[in-house]
């Protein structure tokens, strides 16, 4: 079987006054029909920017290579700006953090919907107008159509996310990119988004990937993880492996960090990662994450790791052979 | 025992809108708000964006005057205290600290400010004191000649400690500390509040949205909606048994990272009240799953039921 999307070393780069910043250095990524692929990590780890490449939405500052991008077989490398201009929306579709930003404000969000499907498809303004208000009323919003007519700034952030959804569906994509797609919104409100979308992605066997900072995110809703770390995919797995036993000394960290009700001890220390993200100028002379790791050895700084395979699905760059690293991601886990 | 800090019945009201030939609204958002913040704990309050929480750390801080209603220091007004006084006792930490510190004052200056205000000792003291502190807060020295924004996240964040701390005050009011920064920093500072807080008896309000942050460092937690209290619980009761069905619909929403569970359905429903026109009777009833005829109806009244209080019918 084909993968809906495969990526493999997907570079971006970004110029800068300090030398070019590598914000993602070859990373590999596929997504099969109906799978949520989730990227993890901190704030410049190169999760957005990736997002950004696939739909060839980059500022126009940065620079893609990849040495393959292929979505349902066709490649985007090649893709011509009309072409991809066409894809978007259509066939990949993009949900984004703050609705307030990426809705336009100045259009009746009825309008709004109703263009992407008018865009793509040679449907009439009246068939466009049903499947909005089909698409509304599957997100969750009753008396879809009399909101036709509403404008961005009258709905709540948890409103806005699900007209951005809608929009999203409009023509039936085969792949959703949402990036934090609930970071801006309440946690009782975020947990209605990700269910809908979970449920939506089902009923419509949508691929979907999923941009978090959110480790708890990623359990409820990934079938597969990759964990960046200073634009590289330090670690990647089925989510029931991966949380079963990290085998990555920063997921490992990552995963101590967090407060757990009932599972963390009021009062105790949480874990930490000391130091801070190397800035990704210049090329690799060795593991990024050495200088906070606690099991550094002289081999992390002798060169650039590599990703190392273990089993058909995980994978984790790390030199630490992966009986060691599988003990240490049981006792994290 | 006698609180430290006592709340009775705090309204905030804001007339909002209005204008040429249309008259104002007014908002509620502290509607009848009760607290007591025991000296030496941590006590959490919990709730979602729009609930008053924020408003109520400004009023605790005195940085705004409550509508109605009246706050207590170890029995004594709030109101006829001196503004400074209060400072000197009562200090806050603010979510962002990109926002909070001034981004052309050093480090140094930042932290020193609240001593030369406050009239506390000598030059030389206060060069010792800020060094004390920021070696508590576990910042190096040579971060005193930098600006905010040299540093990252974490560091301004400890900055805003020390800043807070350097006057030796009681009460630390933590307004959503770490909500704007990355989980291995957040951590970090959490780690830090939580040593702070047992090292120098410090008693903290501890601000947050985030339920599962609020479990590990709180010993009581208060939940907020709409401007009220709607349940309050010692962490252990609240955690084992919520009584609230905003409560329990919170800690459903908390995504622990445990897979195989899934994302819940927190059955809330999609109407989110417009606290301009809170809804009749319970605020809560619009979104509740166990709503009845007497919830739409009658404004439930906070209850004590086994040494929690909660404002349900149901509960």
């Amino acid at each position: 079987m084909t993968d809906l999307l495969a990526v493999e070393d997907l570079r971006v780069d970004i110029p800068t006054h300090g030398g070019t910043l590598h914000a993602v250095r070859g990373i590999d990524l596929r997504v099969a029909a109906g799978e949520t692929l989730c990227i993890v990590g901190e704030s410049g780890c190169g999760k957005s920017m990736t997002a950004l490449a696939l739909m060839d939405l980059l500022p126009a500052r940065a620079t893609r290579r990849a040495a393959r991008l292929a979505l349902e077989g066709e490649d985007l490398l090649r893709a011509s700006a009309r072409r991809m201009s066409d894809l978007r929306g259509d066939r990949i579709a993009m949900i984004f953090q703050e609705p307030m930003t990426s809705l336009n404000p100045s259009y009746a969000i009825g309008d709004q919907l109703e263009e992407t499907l008018l865009r793509h498809r040679s449907a009439s303004r009246a068939a466009a107008r049903d499947r909005a208000v089909d698409l509304l009323e599957k997100v969750g919003i009753t008396g879809a159509s009399g909101r036709l007519g509403q404008y961005p700034h009258q709905l709540s952030g948890g409103l806005r996310q699900r007209v951005m959804i809608a929009m999203a569906l409009m023509c039936g994509p085969a792949l959703i990119v949402a990036d934090e797609p609930t970071t801006a919104l309440d946690v009782t409100i975020q947990a209605q988004i990700l269910h809908l979308l979970k449920s939506l992605q089902r009923e419509l066997k949508m691929g979907m990937v999923l941009i978090t900072h959110d480790l708890g995110i990623v359990a409820r809703v990934a079938d597969r993880v990759a964990v960046m770390y200073a634009g590289e995919v330090v670690e990647s797995g089925t989510t029931a492996s991966l949380f079963a036993a990290p085998l990555h000394p920063y997921t490992q960290g990552l995963l101590r960090c967090i407060p757990v009700p009932g599972r963390t001890k009021r009062g105790r220390p949480l874990g930490a990662i000391p130091g801070m993200v190397p800035t990704p100028i210049g090329p690799l002379t060795q593991c990024q994450f050495a200088n906070r790791c606690p099991h550094r050895a002289a081999a992390c700084t002798a060169g650039a790791v590599a990703l190392r395979s273990v089993g058909a699905d995980r994978a984790y760059r790390c030199v630490l052979p992966p009986d060691a690293a599988m003990a240490l991601g049981r006792a994290a886990a | 025992m006698s609180a430290l800090l006592e709340l009775t019945d705090v309204r905030r009201r804001f007339a909002v809108g209005g204008g040429f030939l249309r008259r104002a609204r007014t908002l509620n958002a502290v509607d009848g708000v009760s607290l007591a913040l025991r000296r030496g704990e941590v006590l959490g309050l919990v709730g979602e964006s729009g609930c008053g929480k924020s408003t109520l750390a400004r009023i605790l801080l005195g940085l705004m005057a409550p509508s109605a209603g009246e706050i207590r220091l170890e029995g004594r007004p709030l109101a006829g205290l001196d503004r400074r006084a209060v400072a000197r006792r009562i200090q806050p930490v603010f979510q962002d600290p990109y926002a909070s510190l001034n981004p052309r004052k050093t480090v140094r200056s930042i932290v020193g400010l609240p001593l030369i205000v406050h009239g506390i000792g000598t030059p030389a003291e206060r060069a010792r004191k800020v060094a004390a502190i920021m070696e508590r807060v576990g910042l190096p020295e040579r971060v005193l000649d930098s600006y905010p924004s040299q540093l990252s996240g974490g560091q301004r964040q400890r900055v805003a400690i020390a800043r807070a701390l350097v006057i030796e005050p009681e009460i630390v009011i933590c307004d959503e500390p770490t909500s704007a920064l990355d989980v291995s920093v957040q951590s970090q500072i959490l780690n830090l509040l939580q040593d702070l807080q047992r090292q120098l008896g410090l008693t903290y309000l501890f601000i947050s949205h985030n339920l599962a942050v609020v479990e590990h460092v709180a010993d009581r937690v208060a939940v907020m909606y709409l401007g009220r209290i709607v349940e309050e619980a010692p962490s252990d009761a609240l955690f084992a048994a919520p009584r609230h069905p905003y409560t329990r619909a919170l800690l459903a929403s908390v995504l622990t990272p445990e897979p195989g569970l899934g994302v819940p359905d927190t059955q809330l429903g999609l109407a989110y009240p417009n606290p301009l026109d809170p809804p009749q009777g319970c605020a809560f009833h619009p979104r509740c799953p166990l709503a009845s005829e007497r919830c739409r109806s009658e404004a439930p009244a906070e209850r004590d039921v086994q040494g929690v209080r909660v404002a349900c019918h149901l509960a």
